[in-house]
């Protein structure tokens, strides 16, 4: 029996600040537990909440970047239910009004499988901003709580339930990743807890227009188990309907070590969460002159930055998509280009080179030792003639480790361009000793002319162009 | 709209988390009746067209800036936790899944 | 009874003793040693403080007094003390709220409005009694103790600031702060003849100020008479950027305001308030010697309606039990205050606030959840809320034509321990009070006469938001010509 399959990602995005989002604690992971912790965020008897201008002007630019409409007025609201990672035992979240309605993400190219992802548009029912809980660590008989993380700025993307296909869903959250990545909004590390993933999917037969039991998945820690969760779960569907079984609206969770899914809790219908406005938080008002000075800030998406790479720099396709699918990484190439560097090489440097050198190391570009005006000034060398390729190749492994630019690896590692009337002397003198070989040249071997050339490269101990050298052989003995 | 209002007390106090002992849920129940049914004249008075007033000030847009400011010593927070791990954490006991643990 | 326990200090008043203090009269050490003397003599009767650390204030008293002959006092109200109700937050104090539930718990910060107290120099003298999460008019919802009456002890002092009264009118302090969601402040400064004041919604900071009704509640000062009211008004009122409700652009300077005199006020009268049941006849008449002498003075006397008056009480036990509810709910032994532990987290939940909580307390947190849960939400909050708006719309449109509105505090006078054992009944009490909490303008209490049991009756003026002034001129008026 064939089904279709309607999948819905409910992601929560932890936004890049530098304080939480109703009090002034830094806003960082890694600090020893209960230090990043205020009378706000631990929900003191008295306190009040203040919100971060910057989470929600980030919200607002997500939304912008996903194509959302921005609401004119939105709130706070407060969400009723209790646990202990929750200091006030309610989240100030969002419920009628959020920042951010409908918009779309595209998704396009090979899926997660390998598979061809025809393009689609997937749908964004809102995003809305809310505070982060603590975290919980369970030990059996009983439970330790750290509030470092309570308060952090957390925006909530629900998509609409668009998704057909594990390769959707993956693809739909690579494309929301890059877009928060490009935003500075965050960097969606799931390892680091930046981004989390409920997935809810559910099969129906295939043409019948009612929806089968919503299944939800929790504890998805990557893409590739949201993928893989997907799989497995569709499967096990599939197979119950086929048996003639029932499927359950319940909630699952997904251990990644045995591949399987287990059943957490039946969802009854929805939990009363008492949803009042936050009496403690005074509305929001976006007004055209800040929602344009906030779309001002929008930056170029992945997509279009791809498109105009291909016609600023008239490289190929696959080079754009490549430079562009990190920002960091496109934004050094635009400053090497931006340096003099010819558009083509400087990206075949960028791609091949540098991005081996920098993954051998484990140093991200931003860290980069050779800067892009470094990297231009060896790739426009590269182009003029001025050095070498084997030349270029001795002056970037230096440059890697010292950092240095151009002129001072030259001078330190003796690098000399070879004119051409030194080239001329060594190619006569290649020709007068080799008679042999150039012979055969004239006989029309080709082989012989890199003999020759090799003789030319031998003598200037390497340091002539070899290009040169082989058009001055040709000349010379076009000569005689 | 208030005929079918019925309020158990017994299922609000088990959402509010208070546990009643018998008699005090006796008790309420008359008493929070009594105090509903003097609320019910609301339901008389005409509310059309009228926004519900949720602020005593019409402000919007009250923001903080994104700046760090002082936080609380450890000391203090751990302090005035009723029990405390390994000078860290504070102790909760076992948490028993029952479908509304708020897990994100 | 009343003359041993209702007292007048020597200087009465804070403004009298920052003038003695300046003139070399006094000291801060002998104003603080006044208070205790009295504490020592009344207070294990009347109940009003919870707690009075003689050590910490005579320390702070002697700095002070060092500061002063040194020629550098902080301001001229450096050294002197004022009593604070037991659900603002002092650095290093309890801050229990008179409830079982927060025992233990040590405030690790400082209310704002204390934090411009201490700027100002003045010492924060005692935590005073309260009805438990300030739920309760009579003082008689502590859990240490209910508060008595220093006029009759067997009476209560009103409440939910019960302590706060208790505390000046029995000469324990010069002024003292209260709070005040449905009338918190001004009722119990009726019943124990003094002063106390309302301010407008937004214009004190709440910060620090432990929440019972978030868009309700207010601090404010309780005194002896209207000049320290606008004093402490002053110190306390203003901007703050950690109270989000905070109105930005707030004036001060009350105290300047006082001796403008009453020329140009039109006094309104709203037709409703007399119509009450339940009104106390000597209470009315208090009121209505009250709008004579405005009237025999000059003043302009219109009638006035606030056709939502028979509303206000039930639209403030919808939306204040709402917002508590809510607010109550971090109250669960995890994090702070006292845990009634179990073998799991939900019986520590379920235990901790049964027996936490008393049973008013219970009671409201049981109804909000009630008014704001699935499927009651639209019949209860949003309609009360909207209701709300109407109040607020009645106020407007009466201060279009006045510019004070008169009117009993309270419909009776104080009333004994126990009588009133009806929750609704003692809710229906608030009737003249609630108005201004839900419309969000000010309002004081003036103490004008006594009944004919010699239980103080207090007169209510009330402004616009932001209308401090015209209150602060009428009831400094008031309670002078009273006096003659």
């Amino acid at each position: 029996m064939k089904y279709d399959v309607v999948i819905g990602l409910e992601v929560h995005v932890q936004v890049q600040t530098a304080t939480k989002i109703f009090c002034r604690c830094p806003n960082r992971s890694g600090a020893e537990p209960n230090t990043l912790i205020c009378p706000v965020c631990m929900g003191y008897p008295g306190v009040l909440p203040v919100p971060n201008r910057e989470a929600v002007r980030k919200t607002i630019l997500a939304g912008l970047m996903c194509d959302c409409k921005i609401a004119e007025y939105s709130k706070f609201d407060r969400k009723s239910y209790f646990y202990p990672d929750m200091p006030k035992n309610f989240q100030t979240s969002q419920y009628d009004l959020p920042l951010c309605g409908r918009g779309y993400v595209q998704i396009a190219g090979i899926g997660f499988s390998g598979e061809e992802l025809p393009a689609a548009e997937i749908g964004i029912t809102r995003i809305h901003l809310e505070e982060d809980v603590g975290k919980s660590t369970h030990f059996g008989e009983y439970s330790g709580i750290d509030y470092n993380r309570a308060g952090v700025p957390l925006m909530e993307i629900v998509s609409e339930p668009d998704m057909t296909s594990p390769d959707q869903a993956y693809a739909y959250l690579t494309v929301l990743k890059q877009a928060m990545q490009y935003g500075g909004i965050s960097d969606c590390d799931m390892e680091k807890g930046q981004l989390r993933c409920d997935v809810n999917v559910s099969l129906k037969p295939a043409g019948r227009t009612e929806l089968g039991a919503k299944i939800e998945l929790k504890n998805l820690n990557s893409f590739k188990s949201v993928h893989r969760a997907l799989e497995s779960d569709i499967e096990r569907q599939a197979a119950v309907l086929d048996g003639g079984g029932e499927l359950l609206q319940e909630t699952r969770g997904w251990d990644d070590d045995l591949g399987d899914s287990y059943f957490l809790r039946r969802k009854e219908g929805d939990d009363d969460y008492r949803y009042f406005p936050e009496p403690d938080l005074m509305p929001m008002a976006i007004d055209n002159a800040w929602l344009e000075e906030i779309r001002a800030q929008v930056p170029e998406t992945p997509e279009k930055r791809r498109d105009r790479f291909v016609a600023q720099y008239s490289i190929p396709e696959y080079d754009a998509g490549v430079l562009t699918a990190d920002r960091p990484v496109a934004d050094y190439y635009e400053e090497t280009v931006n340096a003099g560097a010819p558009a083509k090489k400087a990206s075949n440097w960028i791609m091949v080179e540098l991005m081996r050198e920098l993954s051998q190391a484990n140093v991200p570009i931003t860290e980069s030792p050779i800067s892009p005006t470094a990297l231009a000034q060896l790739v426009t060398a590269i182009e003029s003639a001025d050095i070498t390729g084997r030349q270029a190749k001795d002056i970037f492994v230096d440059m890697f480790k010292t950092g240095n630019d151009l002129e001072t690896v030259k001078a330190t590692l003796n690098i000399v361009k070879t004119d051409d009337s030194e080239i001329r002397n060594w190619a006569r003198q290649a020709i007068t000793a080799n008679p042999k070989p150039v012979a055969e040249f004239k006989e029309g071997n080709e082989k012989s002319m890199n003999f020759l050339v090799g003789q030319v490269m031998k003598a200037s101990r390497g340091n002539a162009n070899p290009q040169s050298a082989r058009q001055i052989l040709i000349e010379e003995l076009g000569k005689s | 709209m208030a005929s079918d209002k019925q309020i158990n007390v017994e299922d609000i106090a088990k959402l509010a988390r208070v546990e009643l002992t018998v008699e005090e849920a006796a008790e309420f129940q008359k008493e929070i009746e009594s105090i509903l049914g003097y609320i019910e004249e609301l339901s008389a008075v005409d509310v059309e067209g009228i926004e519900p007033m949720a602020h005593a000030t019409a402000i919007t847009n009250v923001f903080g800036e994104d700046v760090p400011g002082p936080q609380l010593d450890r000391e203090a927070v751990l302090g005035n936790a009723p029990e405390t791990l390994d000078d860290e954490l504070i102790r909760v006991p076992k948490v028993i899944e029952d479908g509304d643990g708020g897990t994100h | 009874m009343a003359d041993q326990y209702v007292h007048q200090l020597s200087p009465a008043t804070l403004f009298d003793a920052a003038a003695e203090l300046a003139a070399g009269d006094a000291t801060s050490t002998s104003l603080c040693r006044q208070l205790l003397a009295r504490h020592e003599a009344t207070d294990n009767i009347l109940n009003g403080y919870r707690q009075l650390e003689s050590d910490a204030i005579l320390e702070q008293a002697a700095a002070a007094d060092a500061r002063r002959s040194d020629g550098k006092p902080i301001g001229p109200y450096d050294g002197l003390p004022i009593a604070i109700k037991d659900n603002i937050a002092v650095n290093g104090q309890p801050c229990g709220c008179a409830s079982r539930i927060l025992e233990g718990y040590t405030a690790p910060y400082d209310a704002t409005v204390v934090t411009r107290l201490k700027a100002a120099g003045m010492i924060c003298a005692g935590r005073t009694n309260m009805d438990e999460f300030a739920m309760g008019s009579s003082t008689e919802n502590s859990a240490y103790g209910h508060s008595c009456n220093p006029w009759n002890t067997e009476c209560v002092p009103g409440g939910s600031s019960g302590g706060s009264a208790v505390a000046v009118a029995s000469g324990q302090a010069f002024a003292a702060l209260g709070s005040d969601t449905g009338g918190s402040i001004r009722q119990p400064a009726s019943f124990c003849g003094i002063v106390g004041l309302k301010p407008t919604y937004g214009l004190v900071p709440r910060y620090g100020l432990v929440a019972y009704a978030s868009s309700l509640d207010q601090i404010g000062p309780l005194t002896s008479d209207v000049r320290d009211a606008a004093l402490v008004l002053d110190i306390i009122g203003g901007y703050d950027p950690m109270d989000s409700t905070s109105i930005p652009d707030t004036r001060t300077g009350f105290i300047d305001a006082l001796d403008k005199g009453i020329e140009g006020l039109r006094i309104g009268v709203p037709k409703e308030y007399f119509d009450v049941d339940g009104l106390h006849p000597e209470v009315r008449q208090a009121s209505e010697a009250a709008i004579r002498a405005f009237s025999d003075a000059g003043c302009e006397v219109v009638d006035v309606s606030l056709p939502s008056l028979r509303y206000g009480v039930a639209v403030y036990y919808v939306i204040a039990t709402a917002e508590a509810s809510s607010n109550l709910a971090r109250y669960d032994g995890i994090r702070y205050g006292a845990r009634y532990p179990d073998t799991d987290l939900m019986s520590t939940y379920f235990m901790t606030r049964e027996k936490g909580f008393g049973k008013e307390v219970k009671r409201r947190i049981i109804l909000g959840t009630y008014v704001l849960s699935s499927g009651y939400y639209d019949a209860y909050y949003l309609r009360a809320q909207k209701i709300r708006t109407l109040v607020r719309r009645d106020f407007a449109e009466a201060f279009k034509s006045c510019d004070v509105i008169i009117g009993p505090t309270s419909p009776t006078t104080a009333f004994r321990h126990g009588e009133i054992s009806d929750p609704l009944q003692m809710y229906l009490t608030d009737i003249y009070t609630v108005p201004a909490n839900l419309a969000g303008n000010c309002g004081i209490s003036i103490p004008y006469g006594t009944d004919s049991s010699g239980l103080p009756i207090g007169v209510q003026l009330m402004g616009d938001s932001l209308c401090e002034n015209n209150i602060l001129r009428a009831g400094h008026w008031l309670m002078e010509s009273g006096k003659s």
